[in-house]
């Protein structure tokens, strides 16, 4: 069940070959639904949830598929996931899901779902690619959450929606960081995360700008 | 007037990259340089101005309610109808370019079929349905506005990577951690256009 090489397939996505800090994919949601911690842990679930599956069914479906309208395919395979998992959301929380309307139907147009059903779910059987999108999954999620507790607790001054910065901090003059909630802000702060990974995995450095 | 308003708007103030963040993935990393980020640009724009007016007559004459159908609303179609409608025309985008121009076809590699799933495309199609546009023609001159946005911003930021090839960066940043500082300072740059008007 898990063998050496599945066990790479799991784990590596998280640090070593992580989709949005190494692999660069994925970066337009990684933005827009990290201003809070909340929604970025809903998103990061549903993103596992949509990513694994559908790697299964297109593995299964791998020897079947023609190659030059596999892409339509993979949209189908996608898109219909997407709304099963809107779909349970607005069942079972709805006000999460009200908060993230939008980004929910855009998981479809999340370039690691593209990346790794082309790159990984073509040509792998599917217990391998069930890990692999559980993994990529995670290893999203985990950048999600880093981005949002930063955003969160210097844009906001809150974890969860509850205040942690104490009230004697504004007291004595300071301020929540209004540009924290823009959207540069997310892409420089992702940028400090890449420059921390990358300074303790010396490997992955680029030799050239 | 009003068209060139839209225009004018799309390119600069409503931005794909800097004010919505769509597109971000192919963005950044076929930026390395100047020609190869045109040839992306071009073939975004190009989507974008064959499929914003297809979903548009789509969304018109079909999604919305009673227009099929007398008293039936297919807009929760719109999604997928969309959707399909950007994935056929990539394919055949993928097509065309491979037979005619396979260098271009080569060095743009993994991305061409990305298009499919460039949130730029799909998020230009949702815009358009937010907006409630009067005719096709506005929804075309939106859509060649916001590529040509993209396009702008895609060649800005390869022209700045080709120069800070010669800088001096710090060893972790290099590559992909200074792409995303110089965009989010370009788009902070970009916030100065919101609220101009013609």
């Amino acid at each position: 069940m898990l063998s050496k090489r599945n066990k790479e397939v799991l784990f590596n996505p998280l640090s070593n070959d992580n989709p949005v800090l190494v692999q660069i994919l994925g970066i337009c949601s990684a933005l827009a639904v990290t201003v809070k911690l909340e929604p970025a842990i809903v998103m990061g679930l549903s993103v596992i949830v949509v990513l694994s599956f559908s790697n299964v069914i297109i593995s299964l479906m791998r020897k079947t598929i023609p190659t030059s309208i596999r892409i339509i395919v993979q949209l189908v395979v996608v898109a219909a996931l997407v709304i099963m998992v809107q779909q349970f959301l607005q069942a079972f929380s709805y006000d999460v899901s009200k908060q993230l309307s939008v980004f929910v139907g855009l998981i479809i147009t999340n370039c690691i779902l593209m990346g790794r059903l082309e790159a990984f779910a073509l040509n792998n059987k599917p217990w391998p690619s069930f890990l692999d999108g559980v993994g990529n999954g995670l290893g999203y999620m985990i950048v999600l959450v880093i981005i949002a507790f930063f955003r969160e607790l210097l844009g906001s001054g809150t974890l969860f929606g509850l205040t942690v910065i104490p009230n004697w901090c504004y007291e004595h003059g300071y301020m929540n960081n209004g540009l924290m909630i823009l959207p540069p802000m997310a892409l420089i702060t992702a940028a400090c995360i890449i420059w921390v990974h990358r300074s303790r995995n010396k490997d992955l450095q680029e030799k050239s700008n | 007037m009003e068209q060139l308003n839209l225009f004018v708007k799309s390119i600069f103030i409503d931005n794909m990259i800097f004010a919505y963040f769509l597109g971000m993935c192919s963005y950044l990393a076929v930026s390395k340089n100047v020609k190869t980020a045109l040839g992306l640009g071009a073939a975004v724009t190009f989507m974008l101005v064959v499929t914003i007016p297809l979903n548009y007559l789509l969304d018109k004459y079909v999604l919305q309610e009673g227009a099929l159908i007398e008293g039936v609303d297919l807009g929760f179609l719109g999604l997928i109808m969309f959707i399909a409608v950007i994935a056929s025309a990539t394919q055949l985008v993928e097509m065309v370019v491979e037979k005619f121009a396979p260098a271009l076809y080569n060095s743009l590699g993994i991305f061409l079929p990305l298009i499919a799933v460039n949130c730029a495309i799909l998020g230009g199609a949702l815009f358009m349905q937010q907006r409630e546009f009067t005719n096709v023609g506005e929804a075309t001159i939106y859509g060649f506005g916001s590529g040509l946005g993209w396009l702008i911003a895609i060649v800005g930021l390869a022209a700045i990577r080709e120069k800070i090839a010669y800088s001096n960066i710090p060893p972790a940043l290099r590559g992909v951690g200074i792409t995303f500082i110089i965009t989010g300072l370009m788009g902070i740059a970009f916030m100065s256009f919101l609220g101009i008007k013609l």
